[in-house]
């Protein structure tokens, strides 16, 4: 799956990260909480969210993530949108519920990075 | 990646925004050195946990980062309250992080078990009242 493919299948909006459009991502993990987040290590991940400020980049950053997806309309700020730009983080917002996006995205092939012992 | 290689950092107090710099200078560091990625990640979630901590606790600190050959080093230091039971700290859920914190995605009580595993040494010295001290140490080879 590439993060076009994800951005399609949730008829989201791409924010940041059109030349990084073909990348690939293997696996995906959904939190509000970016401790769990950080629970969790797996290359080339997506990250679904509904907090909505600079750690999520930070976090994101931390964990190789290539695109944070945010849920339920959250949107980015200018502060955010840079930092995502200079770590080549891709930015999508759904209005889908963090339920319902997660659901879409495995559906269609996408699974989840889980490798907390 | 001959040499030792010390990095000094300030982390400020009650500045939620900011919180994160140094990791990242950090995870920026090791990259650029040619540090497996997998060695930098572990590094640069660890530390970030920790810097993390040092804010939402300790009114900020200092991080000394010594990169050698074998093993990267990171001691995090603050001057805040201590912790009173260090193996209750430790225990995966466990927080004192007030709600204000949670709001903003942390305070679940997985930072000092993440650190621990994604280092392969973790060390912790308080004192209430005093402050703590965090030694890491994630191996290279």
């Amino acid at each position: 799956m590439t993060i076009k493919d994800i951005k399609e299948i949730l008829g989201a909006k791409l924010i940041l990260g059109e030349e990084w459009i073909d990348r690939e991502v293997h696996t995906a993990c959904g939190s509000d909480m970016m401790s769990d987040v950080l629970a969790f290590m797996k290359d080339q991940s997506v990250l679904l969210t509904g907090l909505c400020n600079l750690q999520v980049i930070r976090t994101a950053e931390m964990m190789d993530v290539v695109c944070i997806v945010f849920v339920r309309g959250k949107m980015p700020d200018a502060a955010m949108i840079q930092m995502a730009k200079e770590r080549e983080i891709a930015l999508i917002s759904t209005g889908h519920r963090m339920f319902s996006a997660c659901g879409m995205l495995y559906e269609k092939g996408l699974r989840g990075g889980a490798s907390y012992r | 990646m001959n040499d030792k290689i010390t990095i000094h950092y300030v982390v400020p107090a009650d500045d939620f925004t900011r919180a994160g710099e140094a990791s990242s200078s950090v995870k920026s560091k090791l990259k650029l050195m040619g540090v497996k990625p997998e060695i930098v990640r572990k590094v640069a979630i660890a530390m970030y946990e920790g810097e993390i901590n040092m804010v939402i606790h300790a009114a900020g600190g200092t991080i000394d980062v010594t990169i050698t050959p074998e093993d990267i080093a990171i001691i995090l230091k603050d001057h805040g309250p201590g912790i009173a039971d260090i193996d209750q700290a430790m225990q995966a859920g466990f927080s004192t992080a007030p709600d204000n914190i949670r709001d903003l995605g942390f305070g679940a009580g997985m930072g000092l078990p993440n650190m621990k595993k994604y280092t392969d040494e973790l060390r912790i010295e308080s004192k209430l009242g005093v402050g703590t001290t965090v030694k890491m140490k994630v191996n290279v080879v």
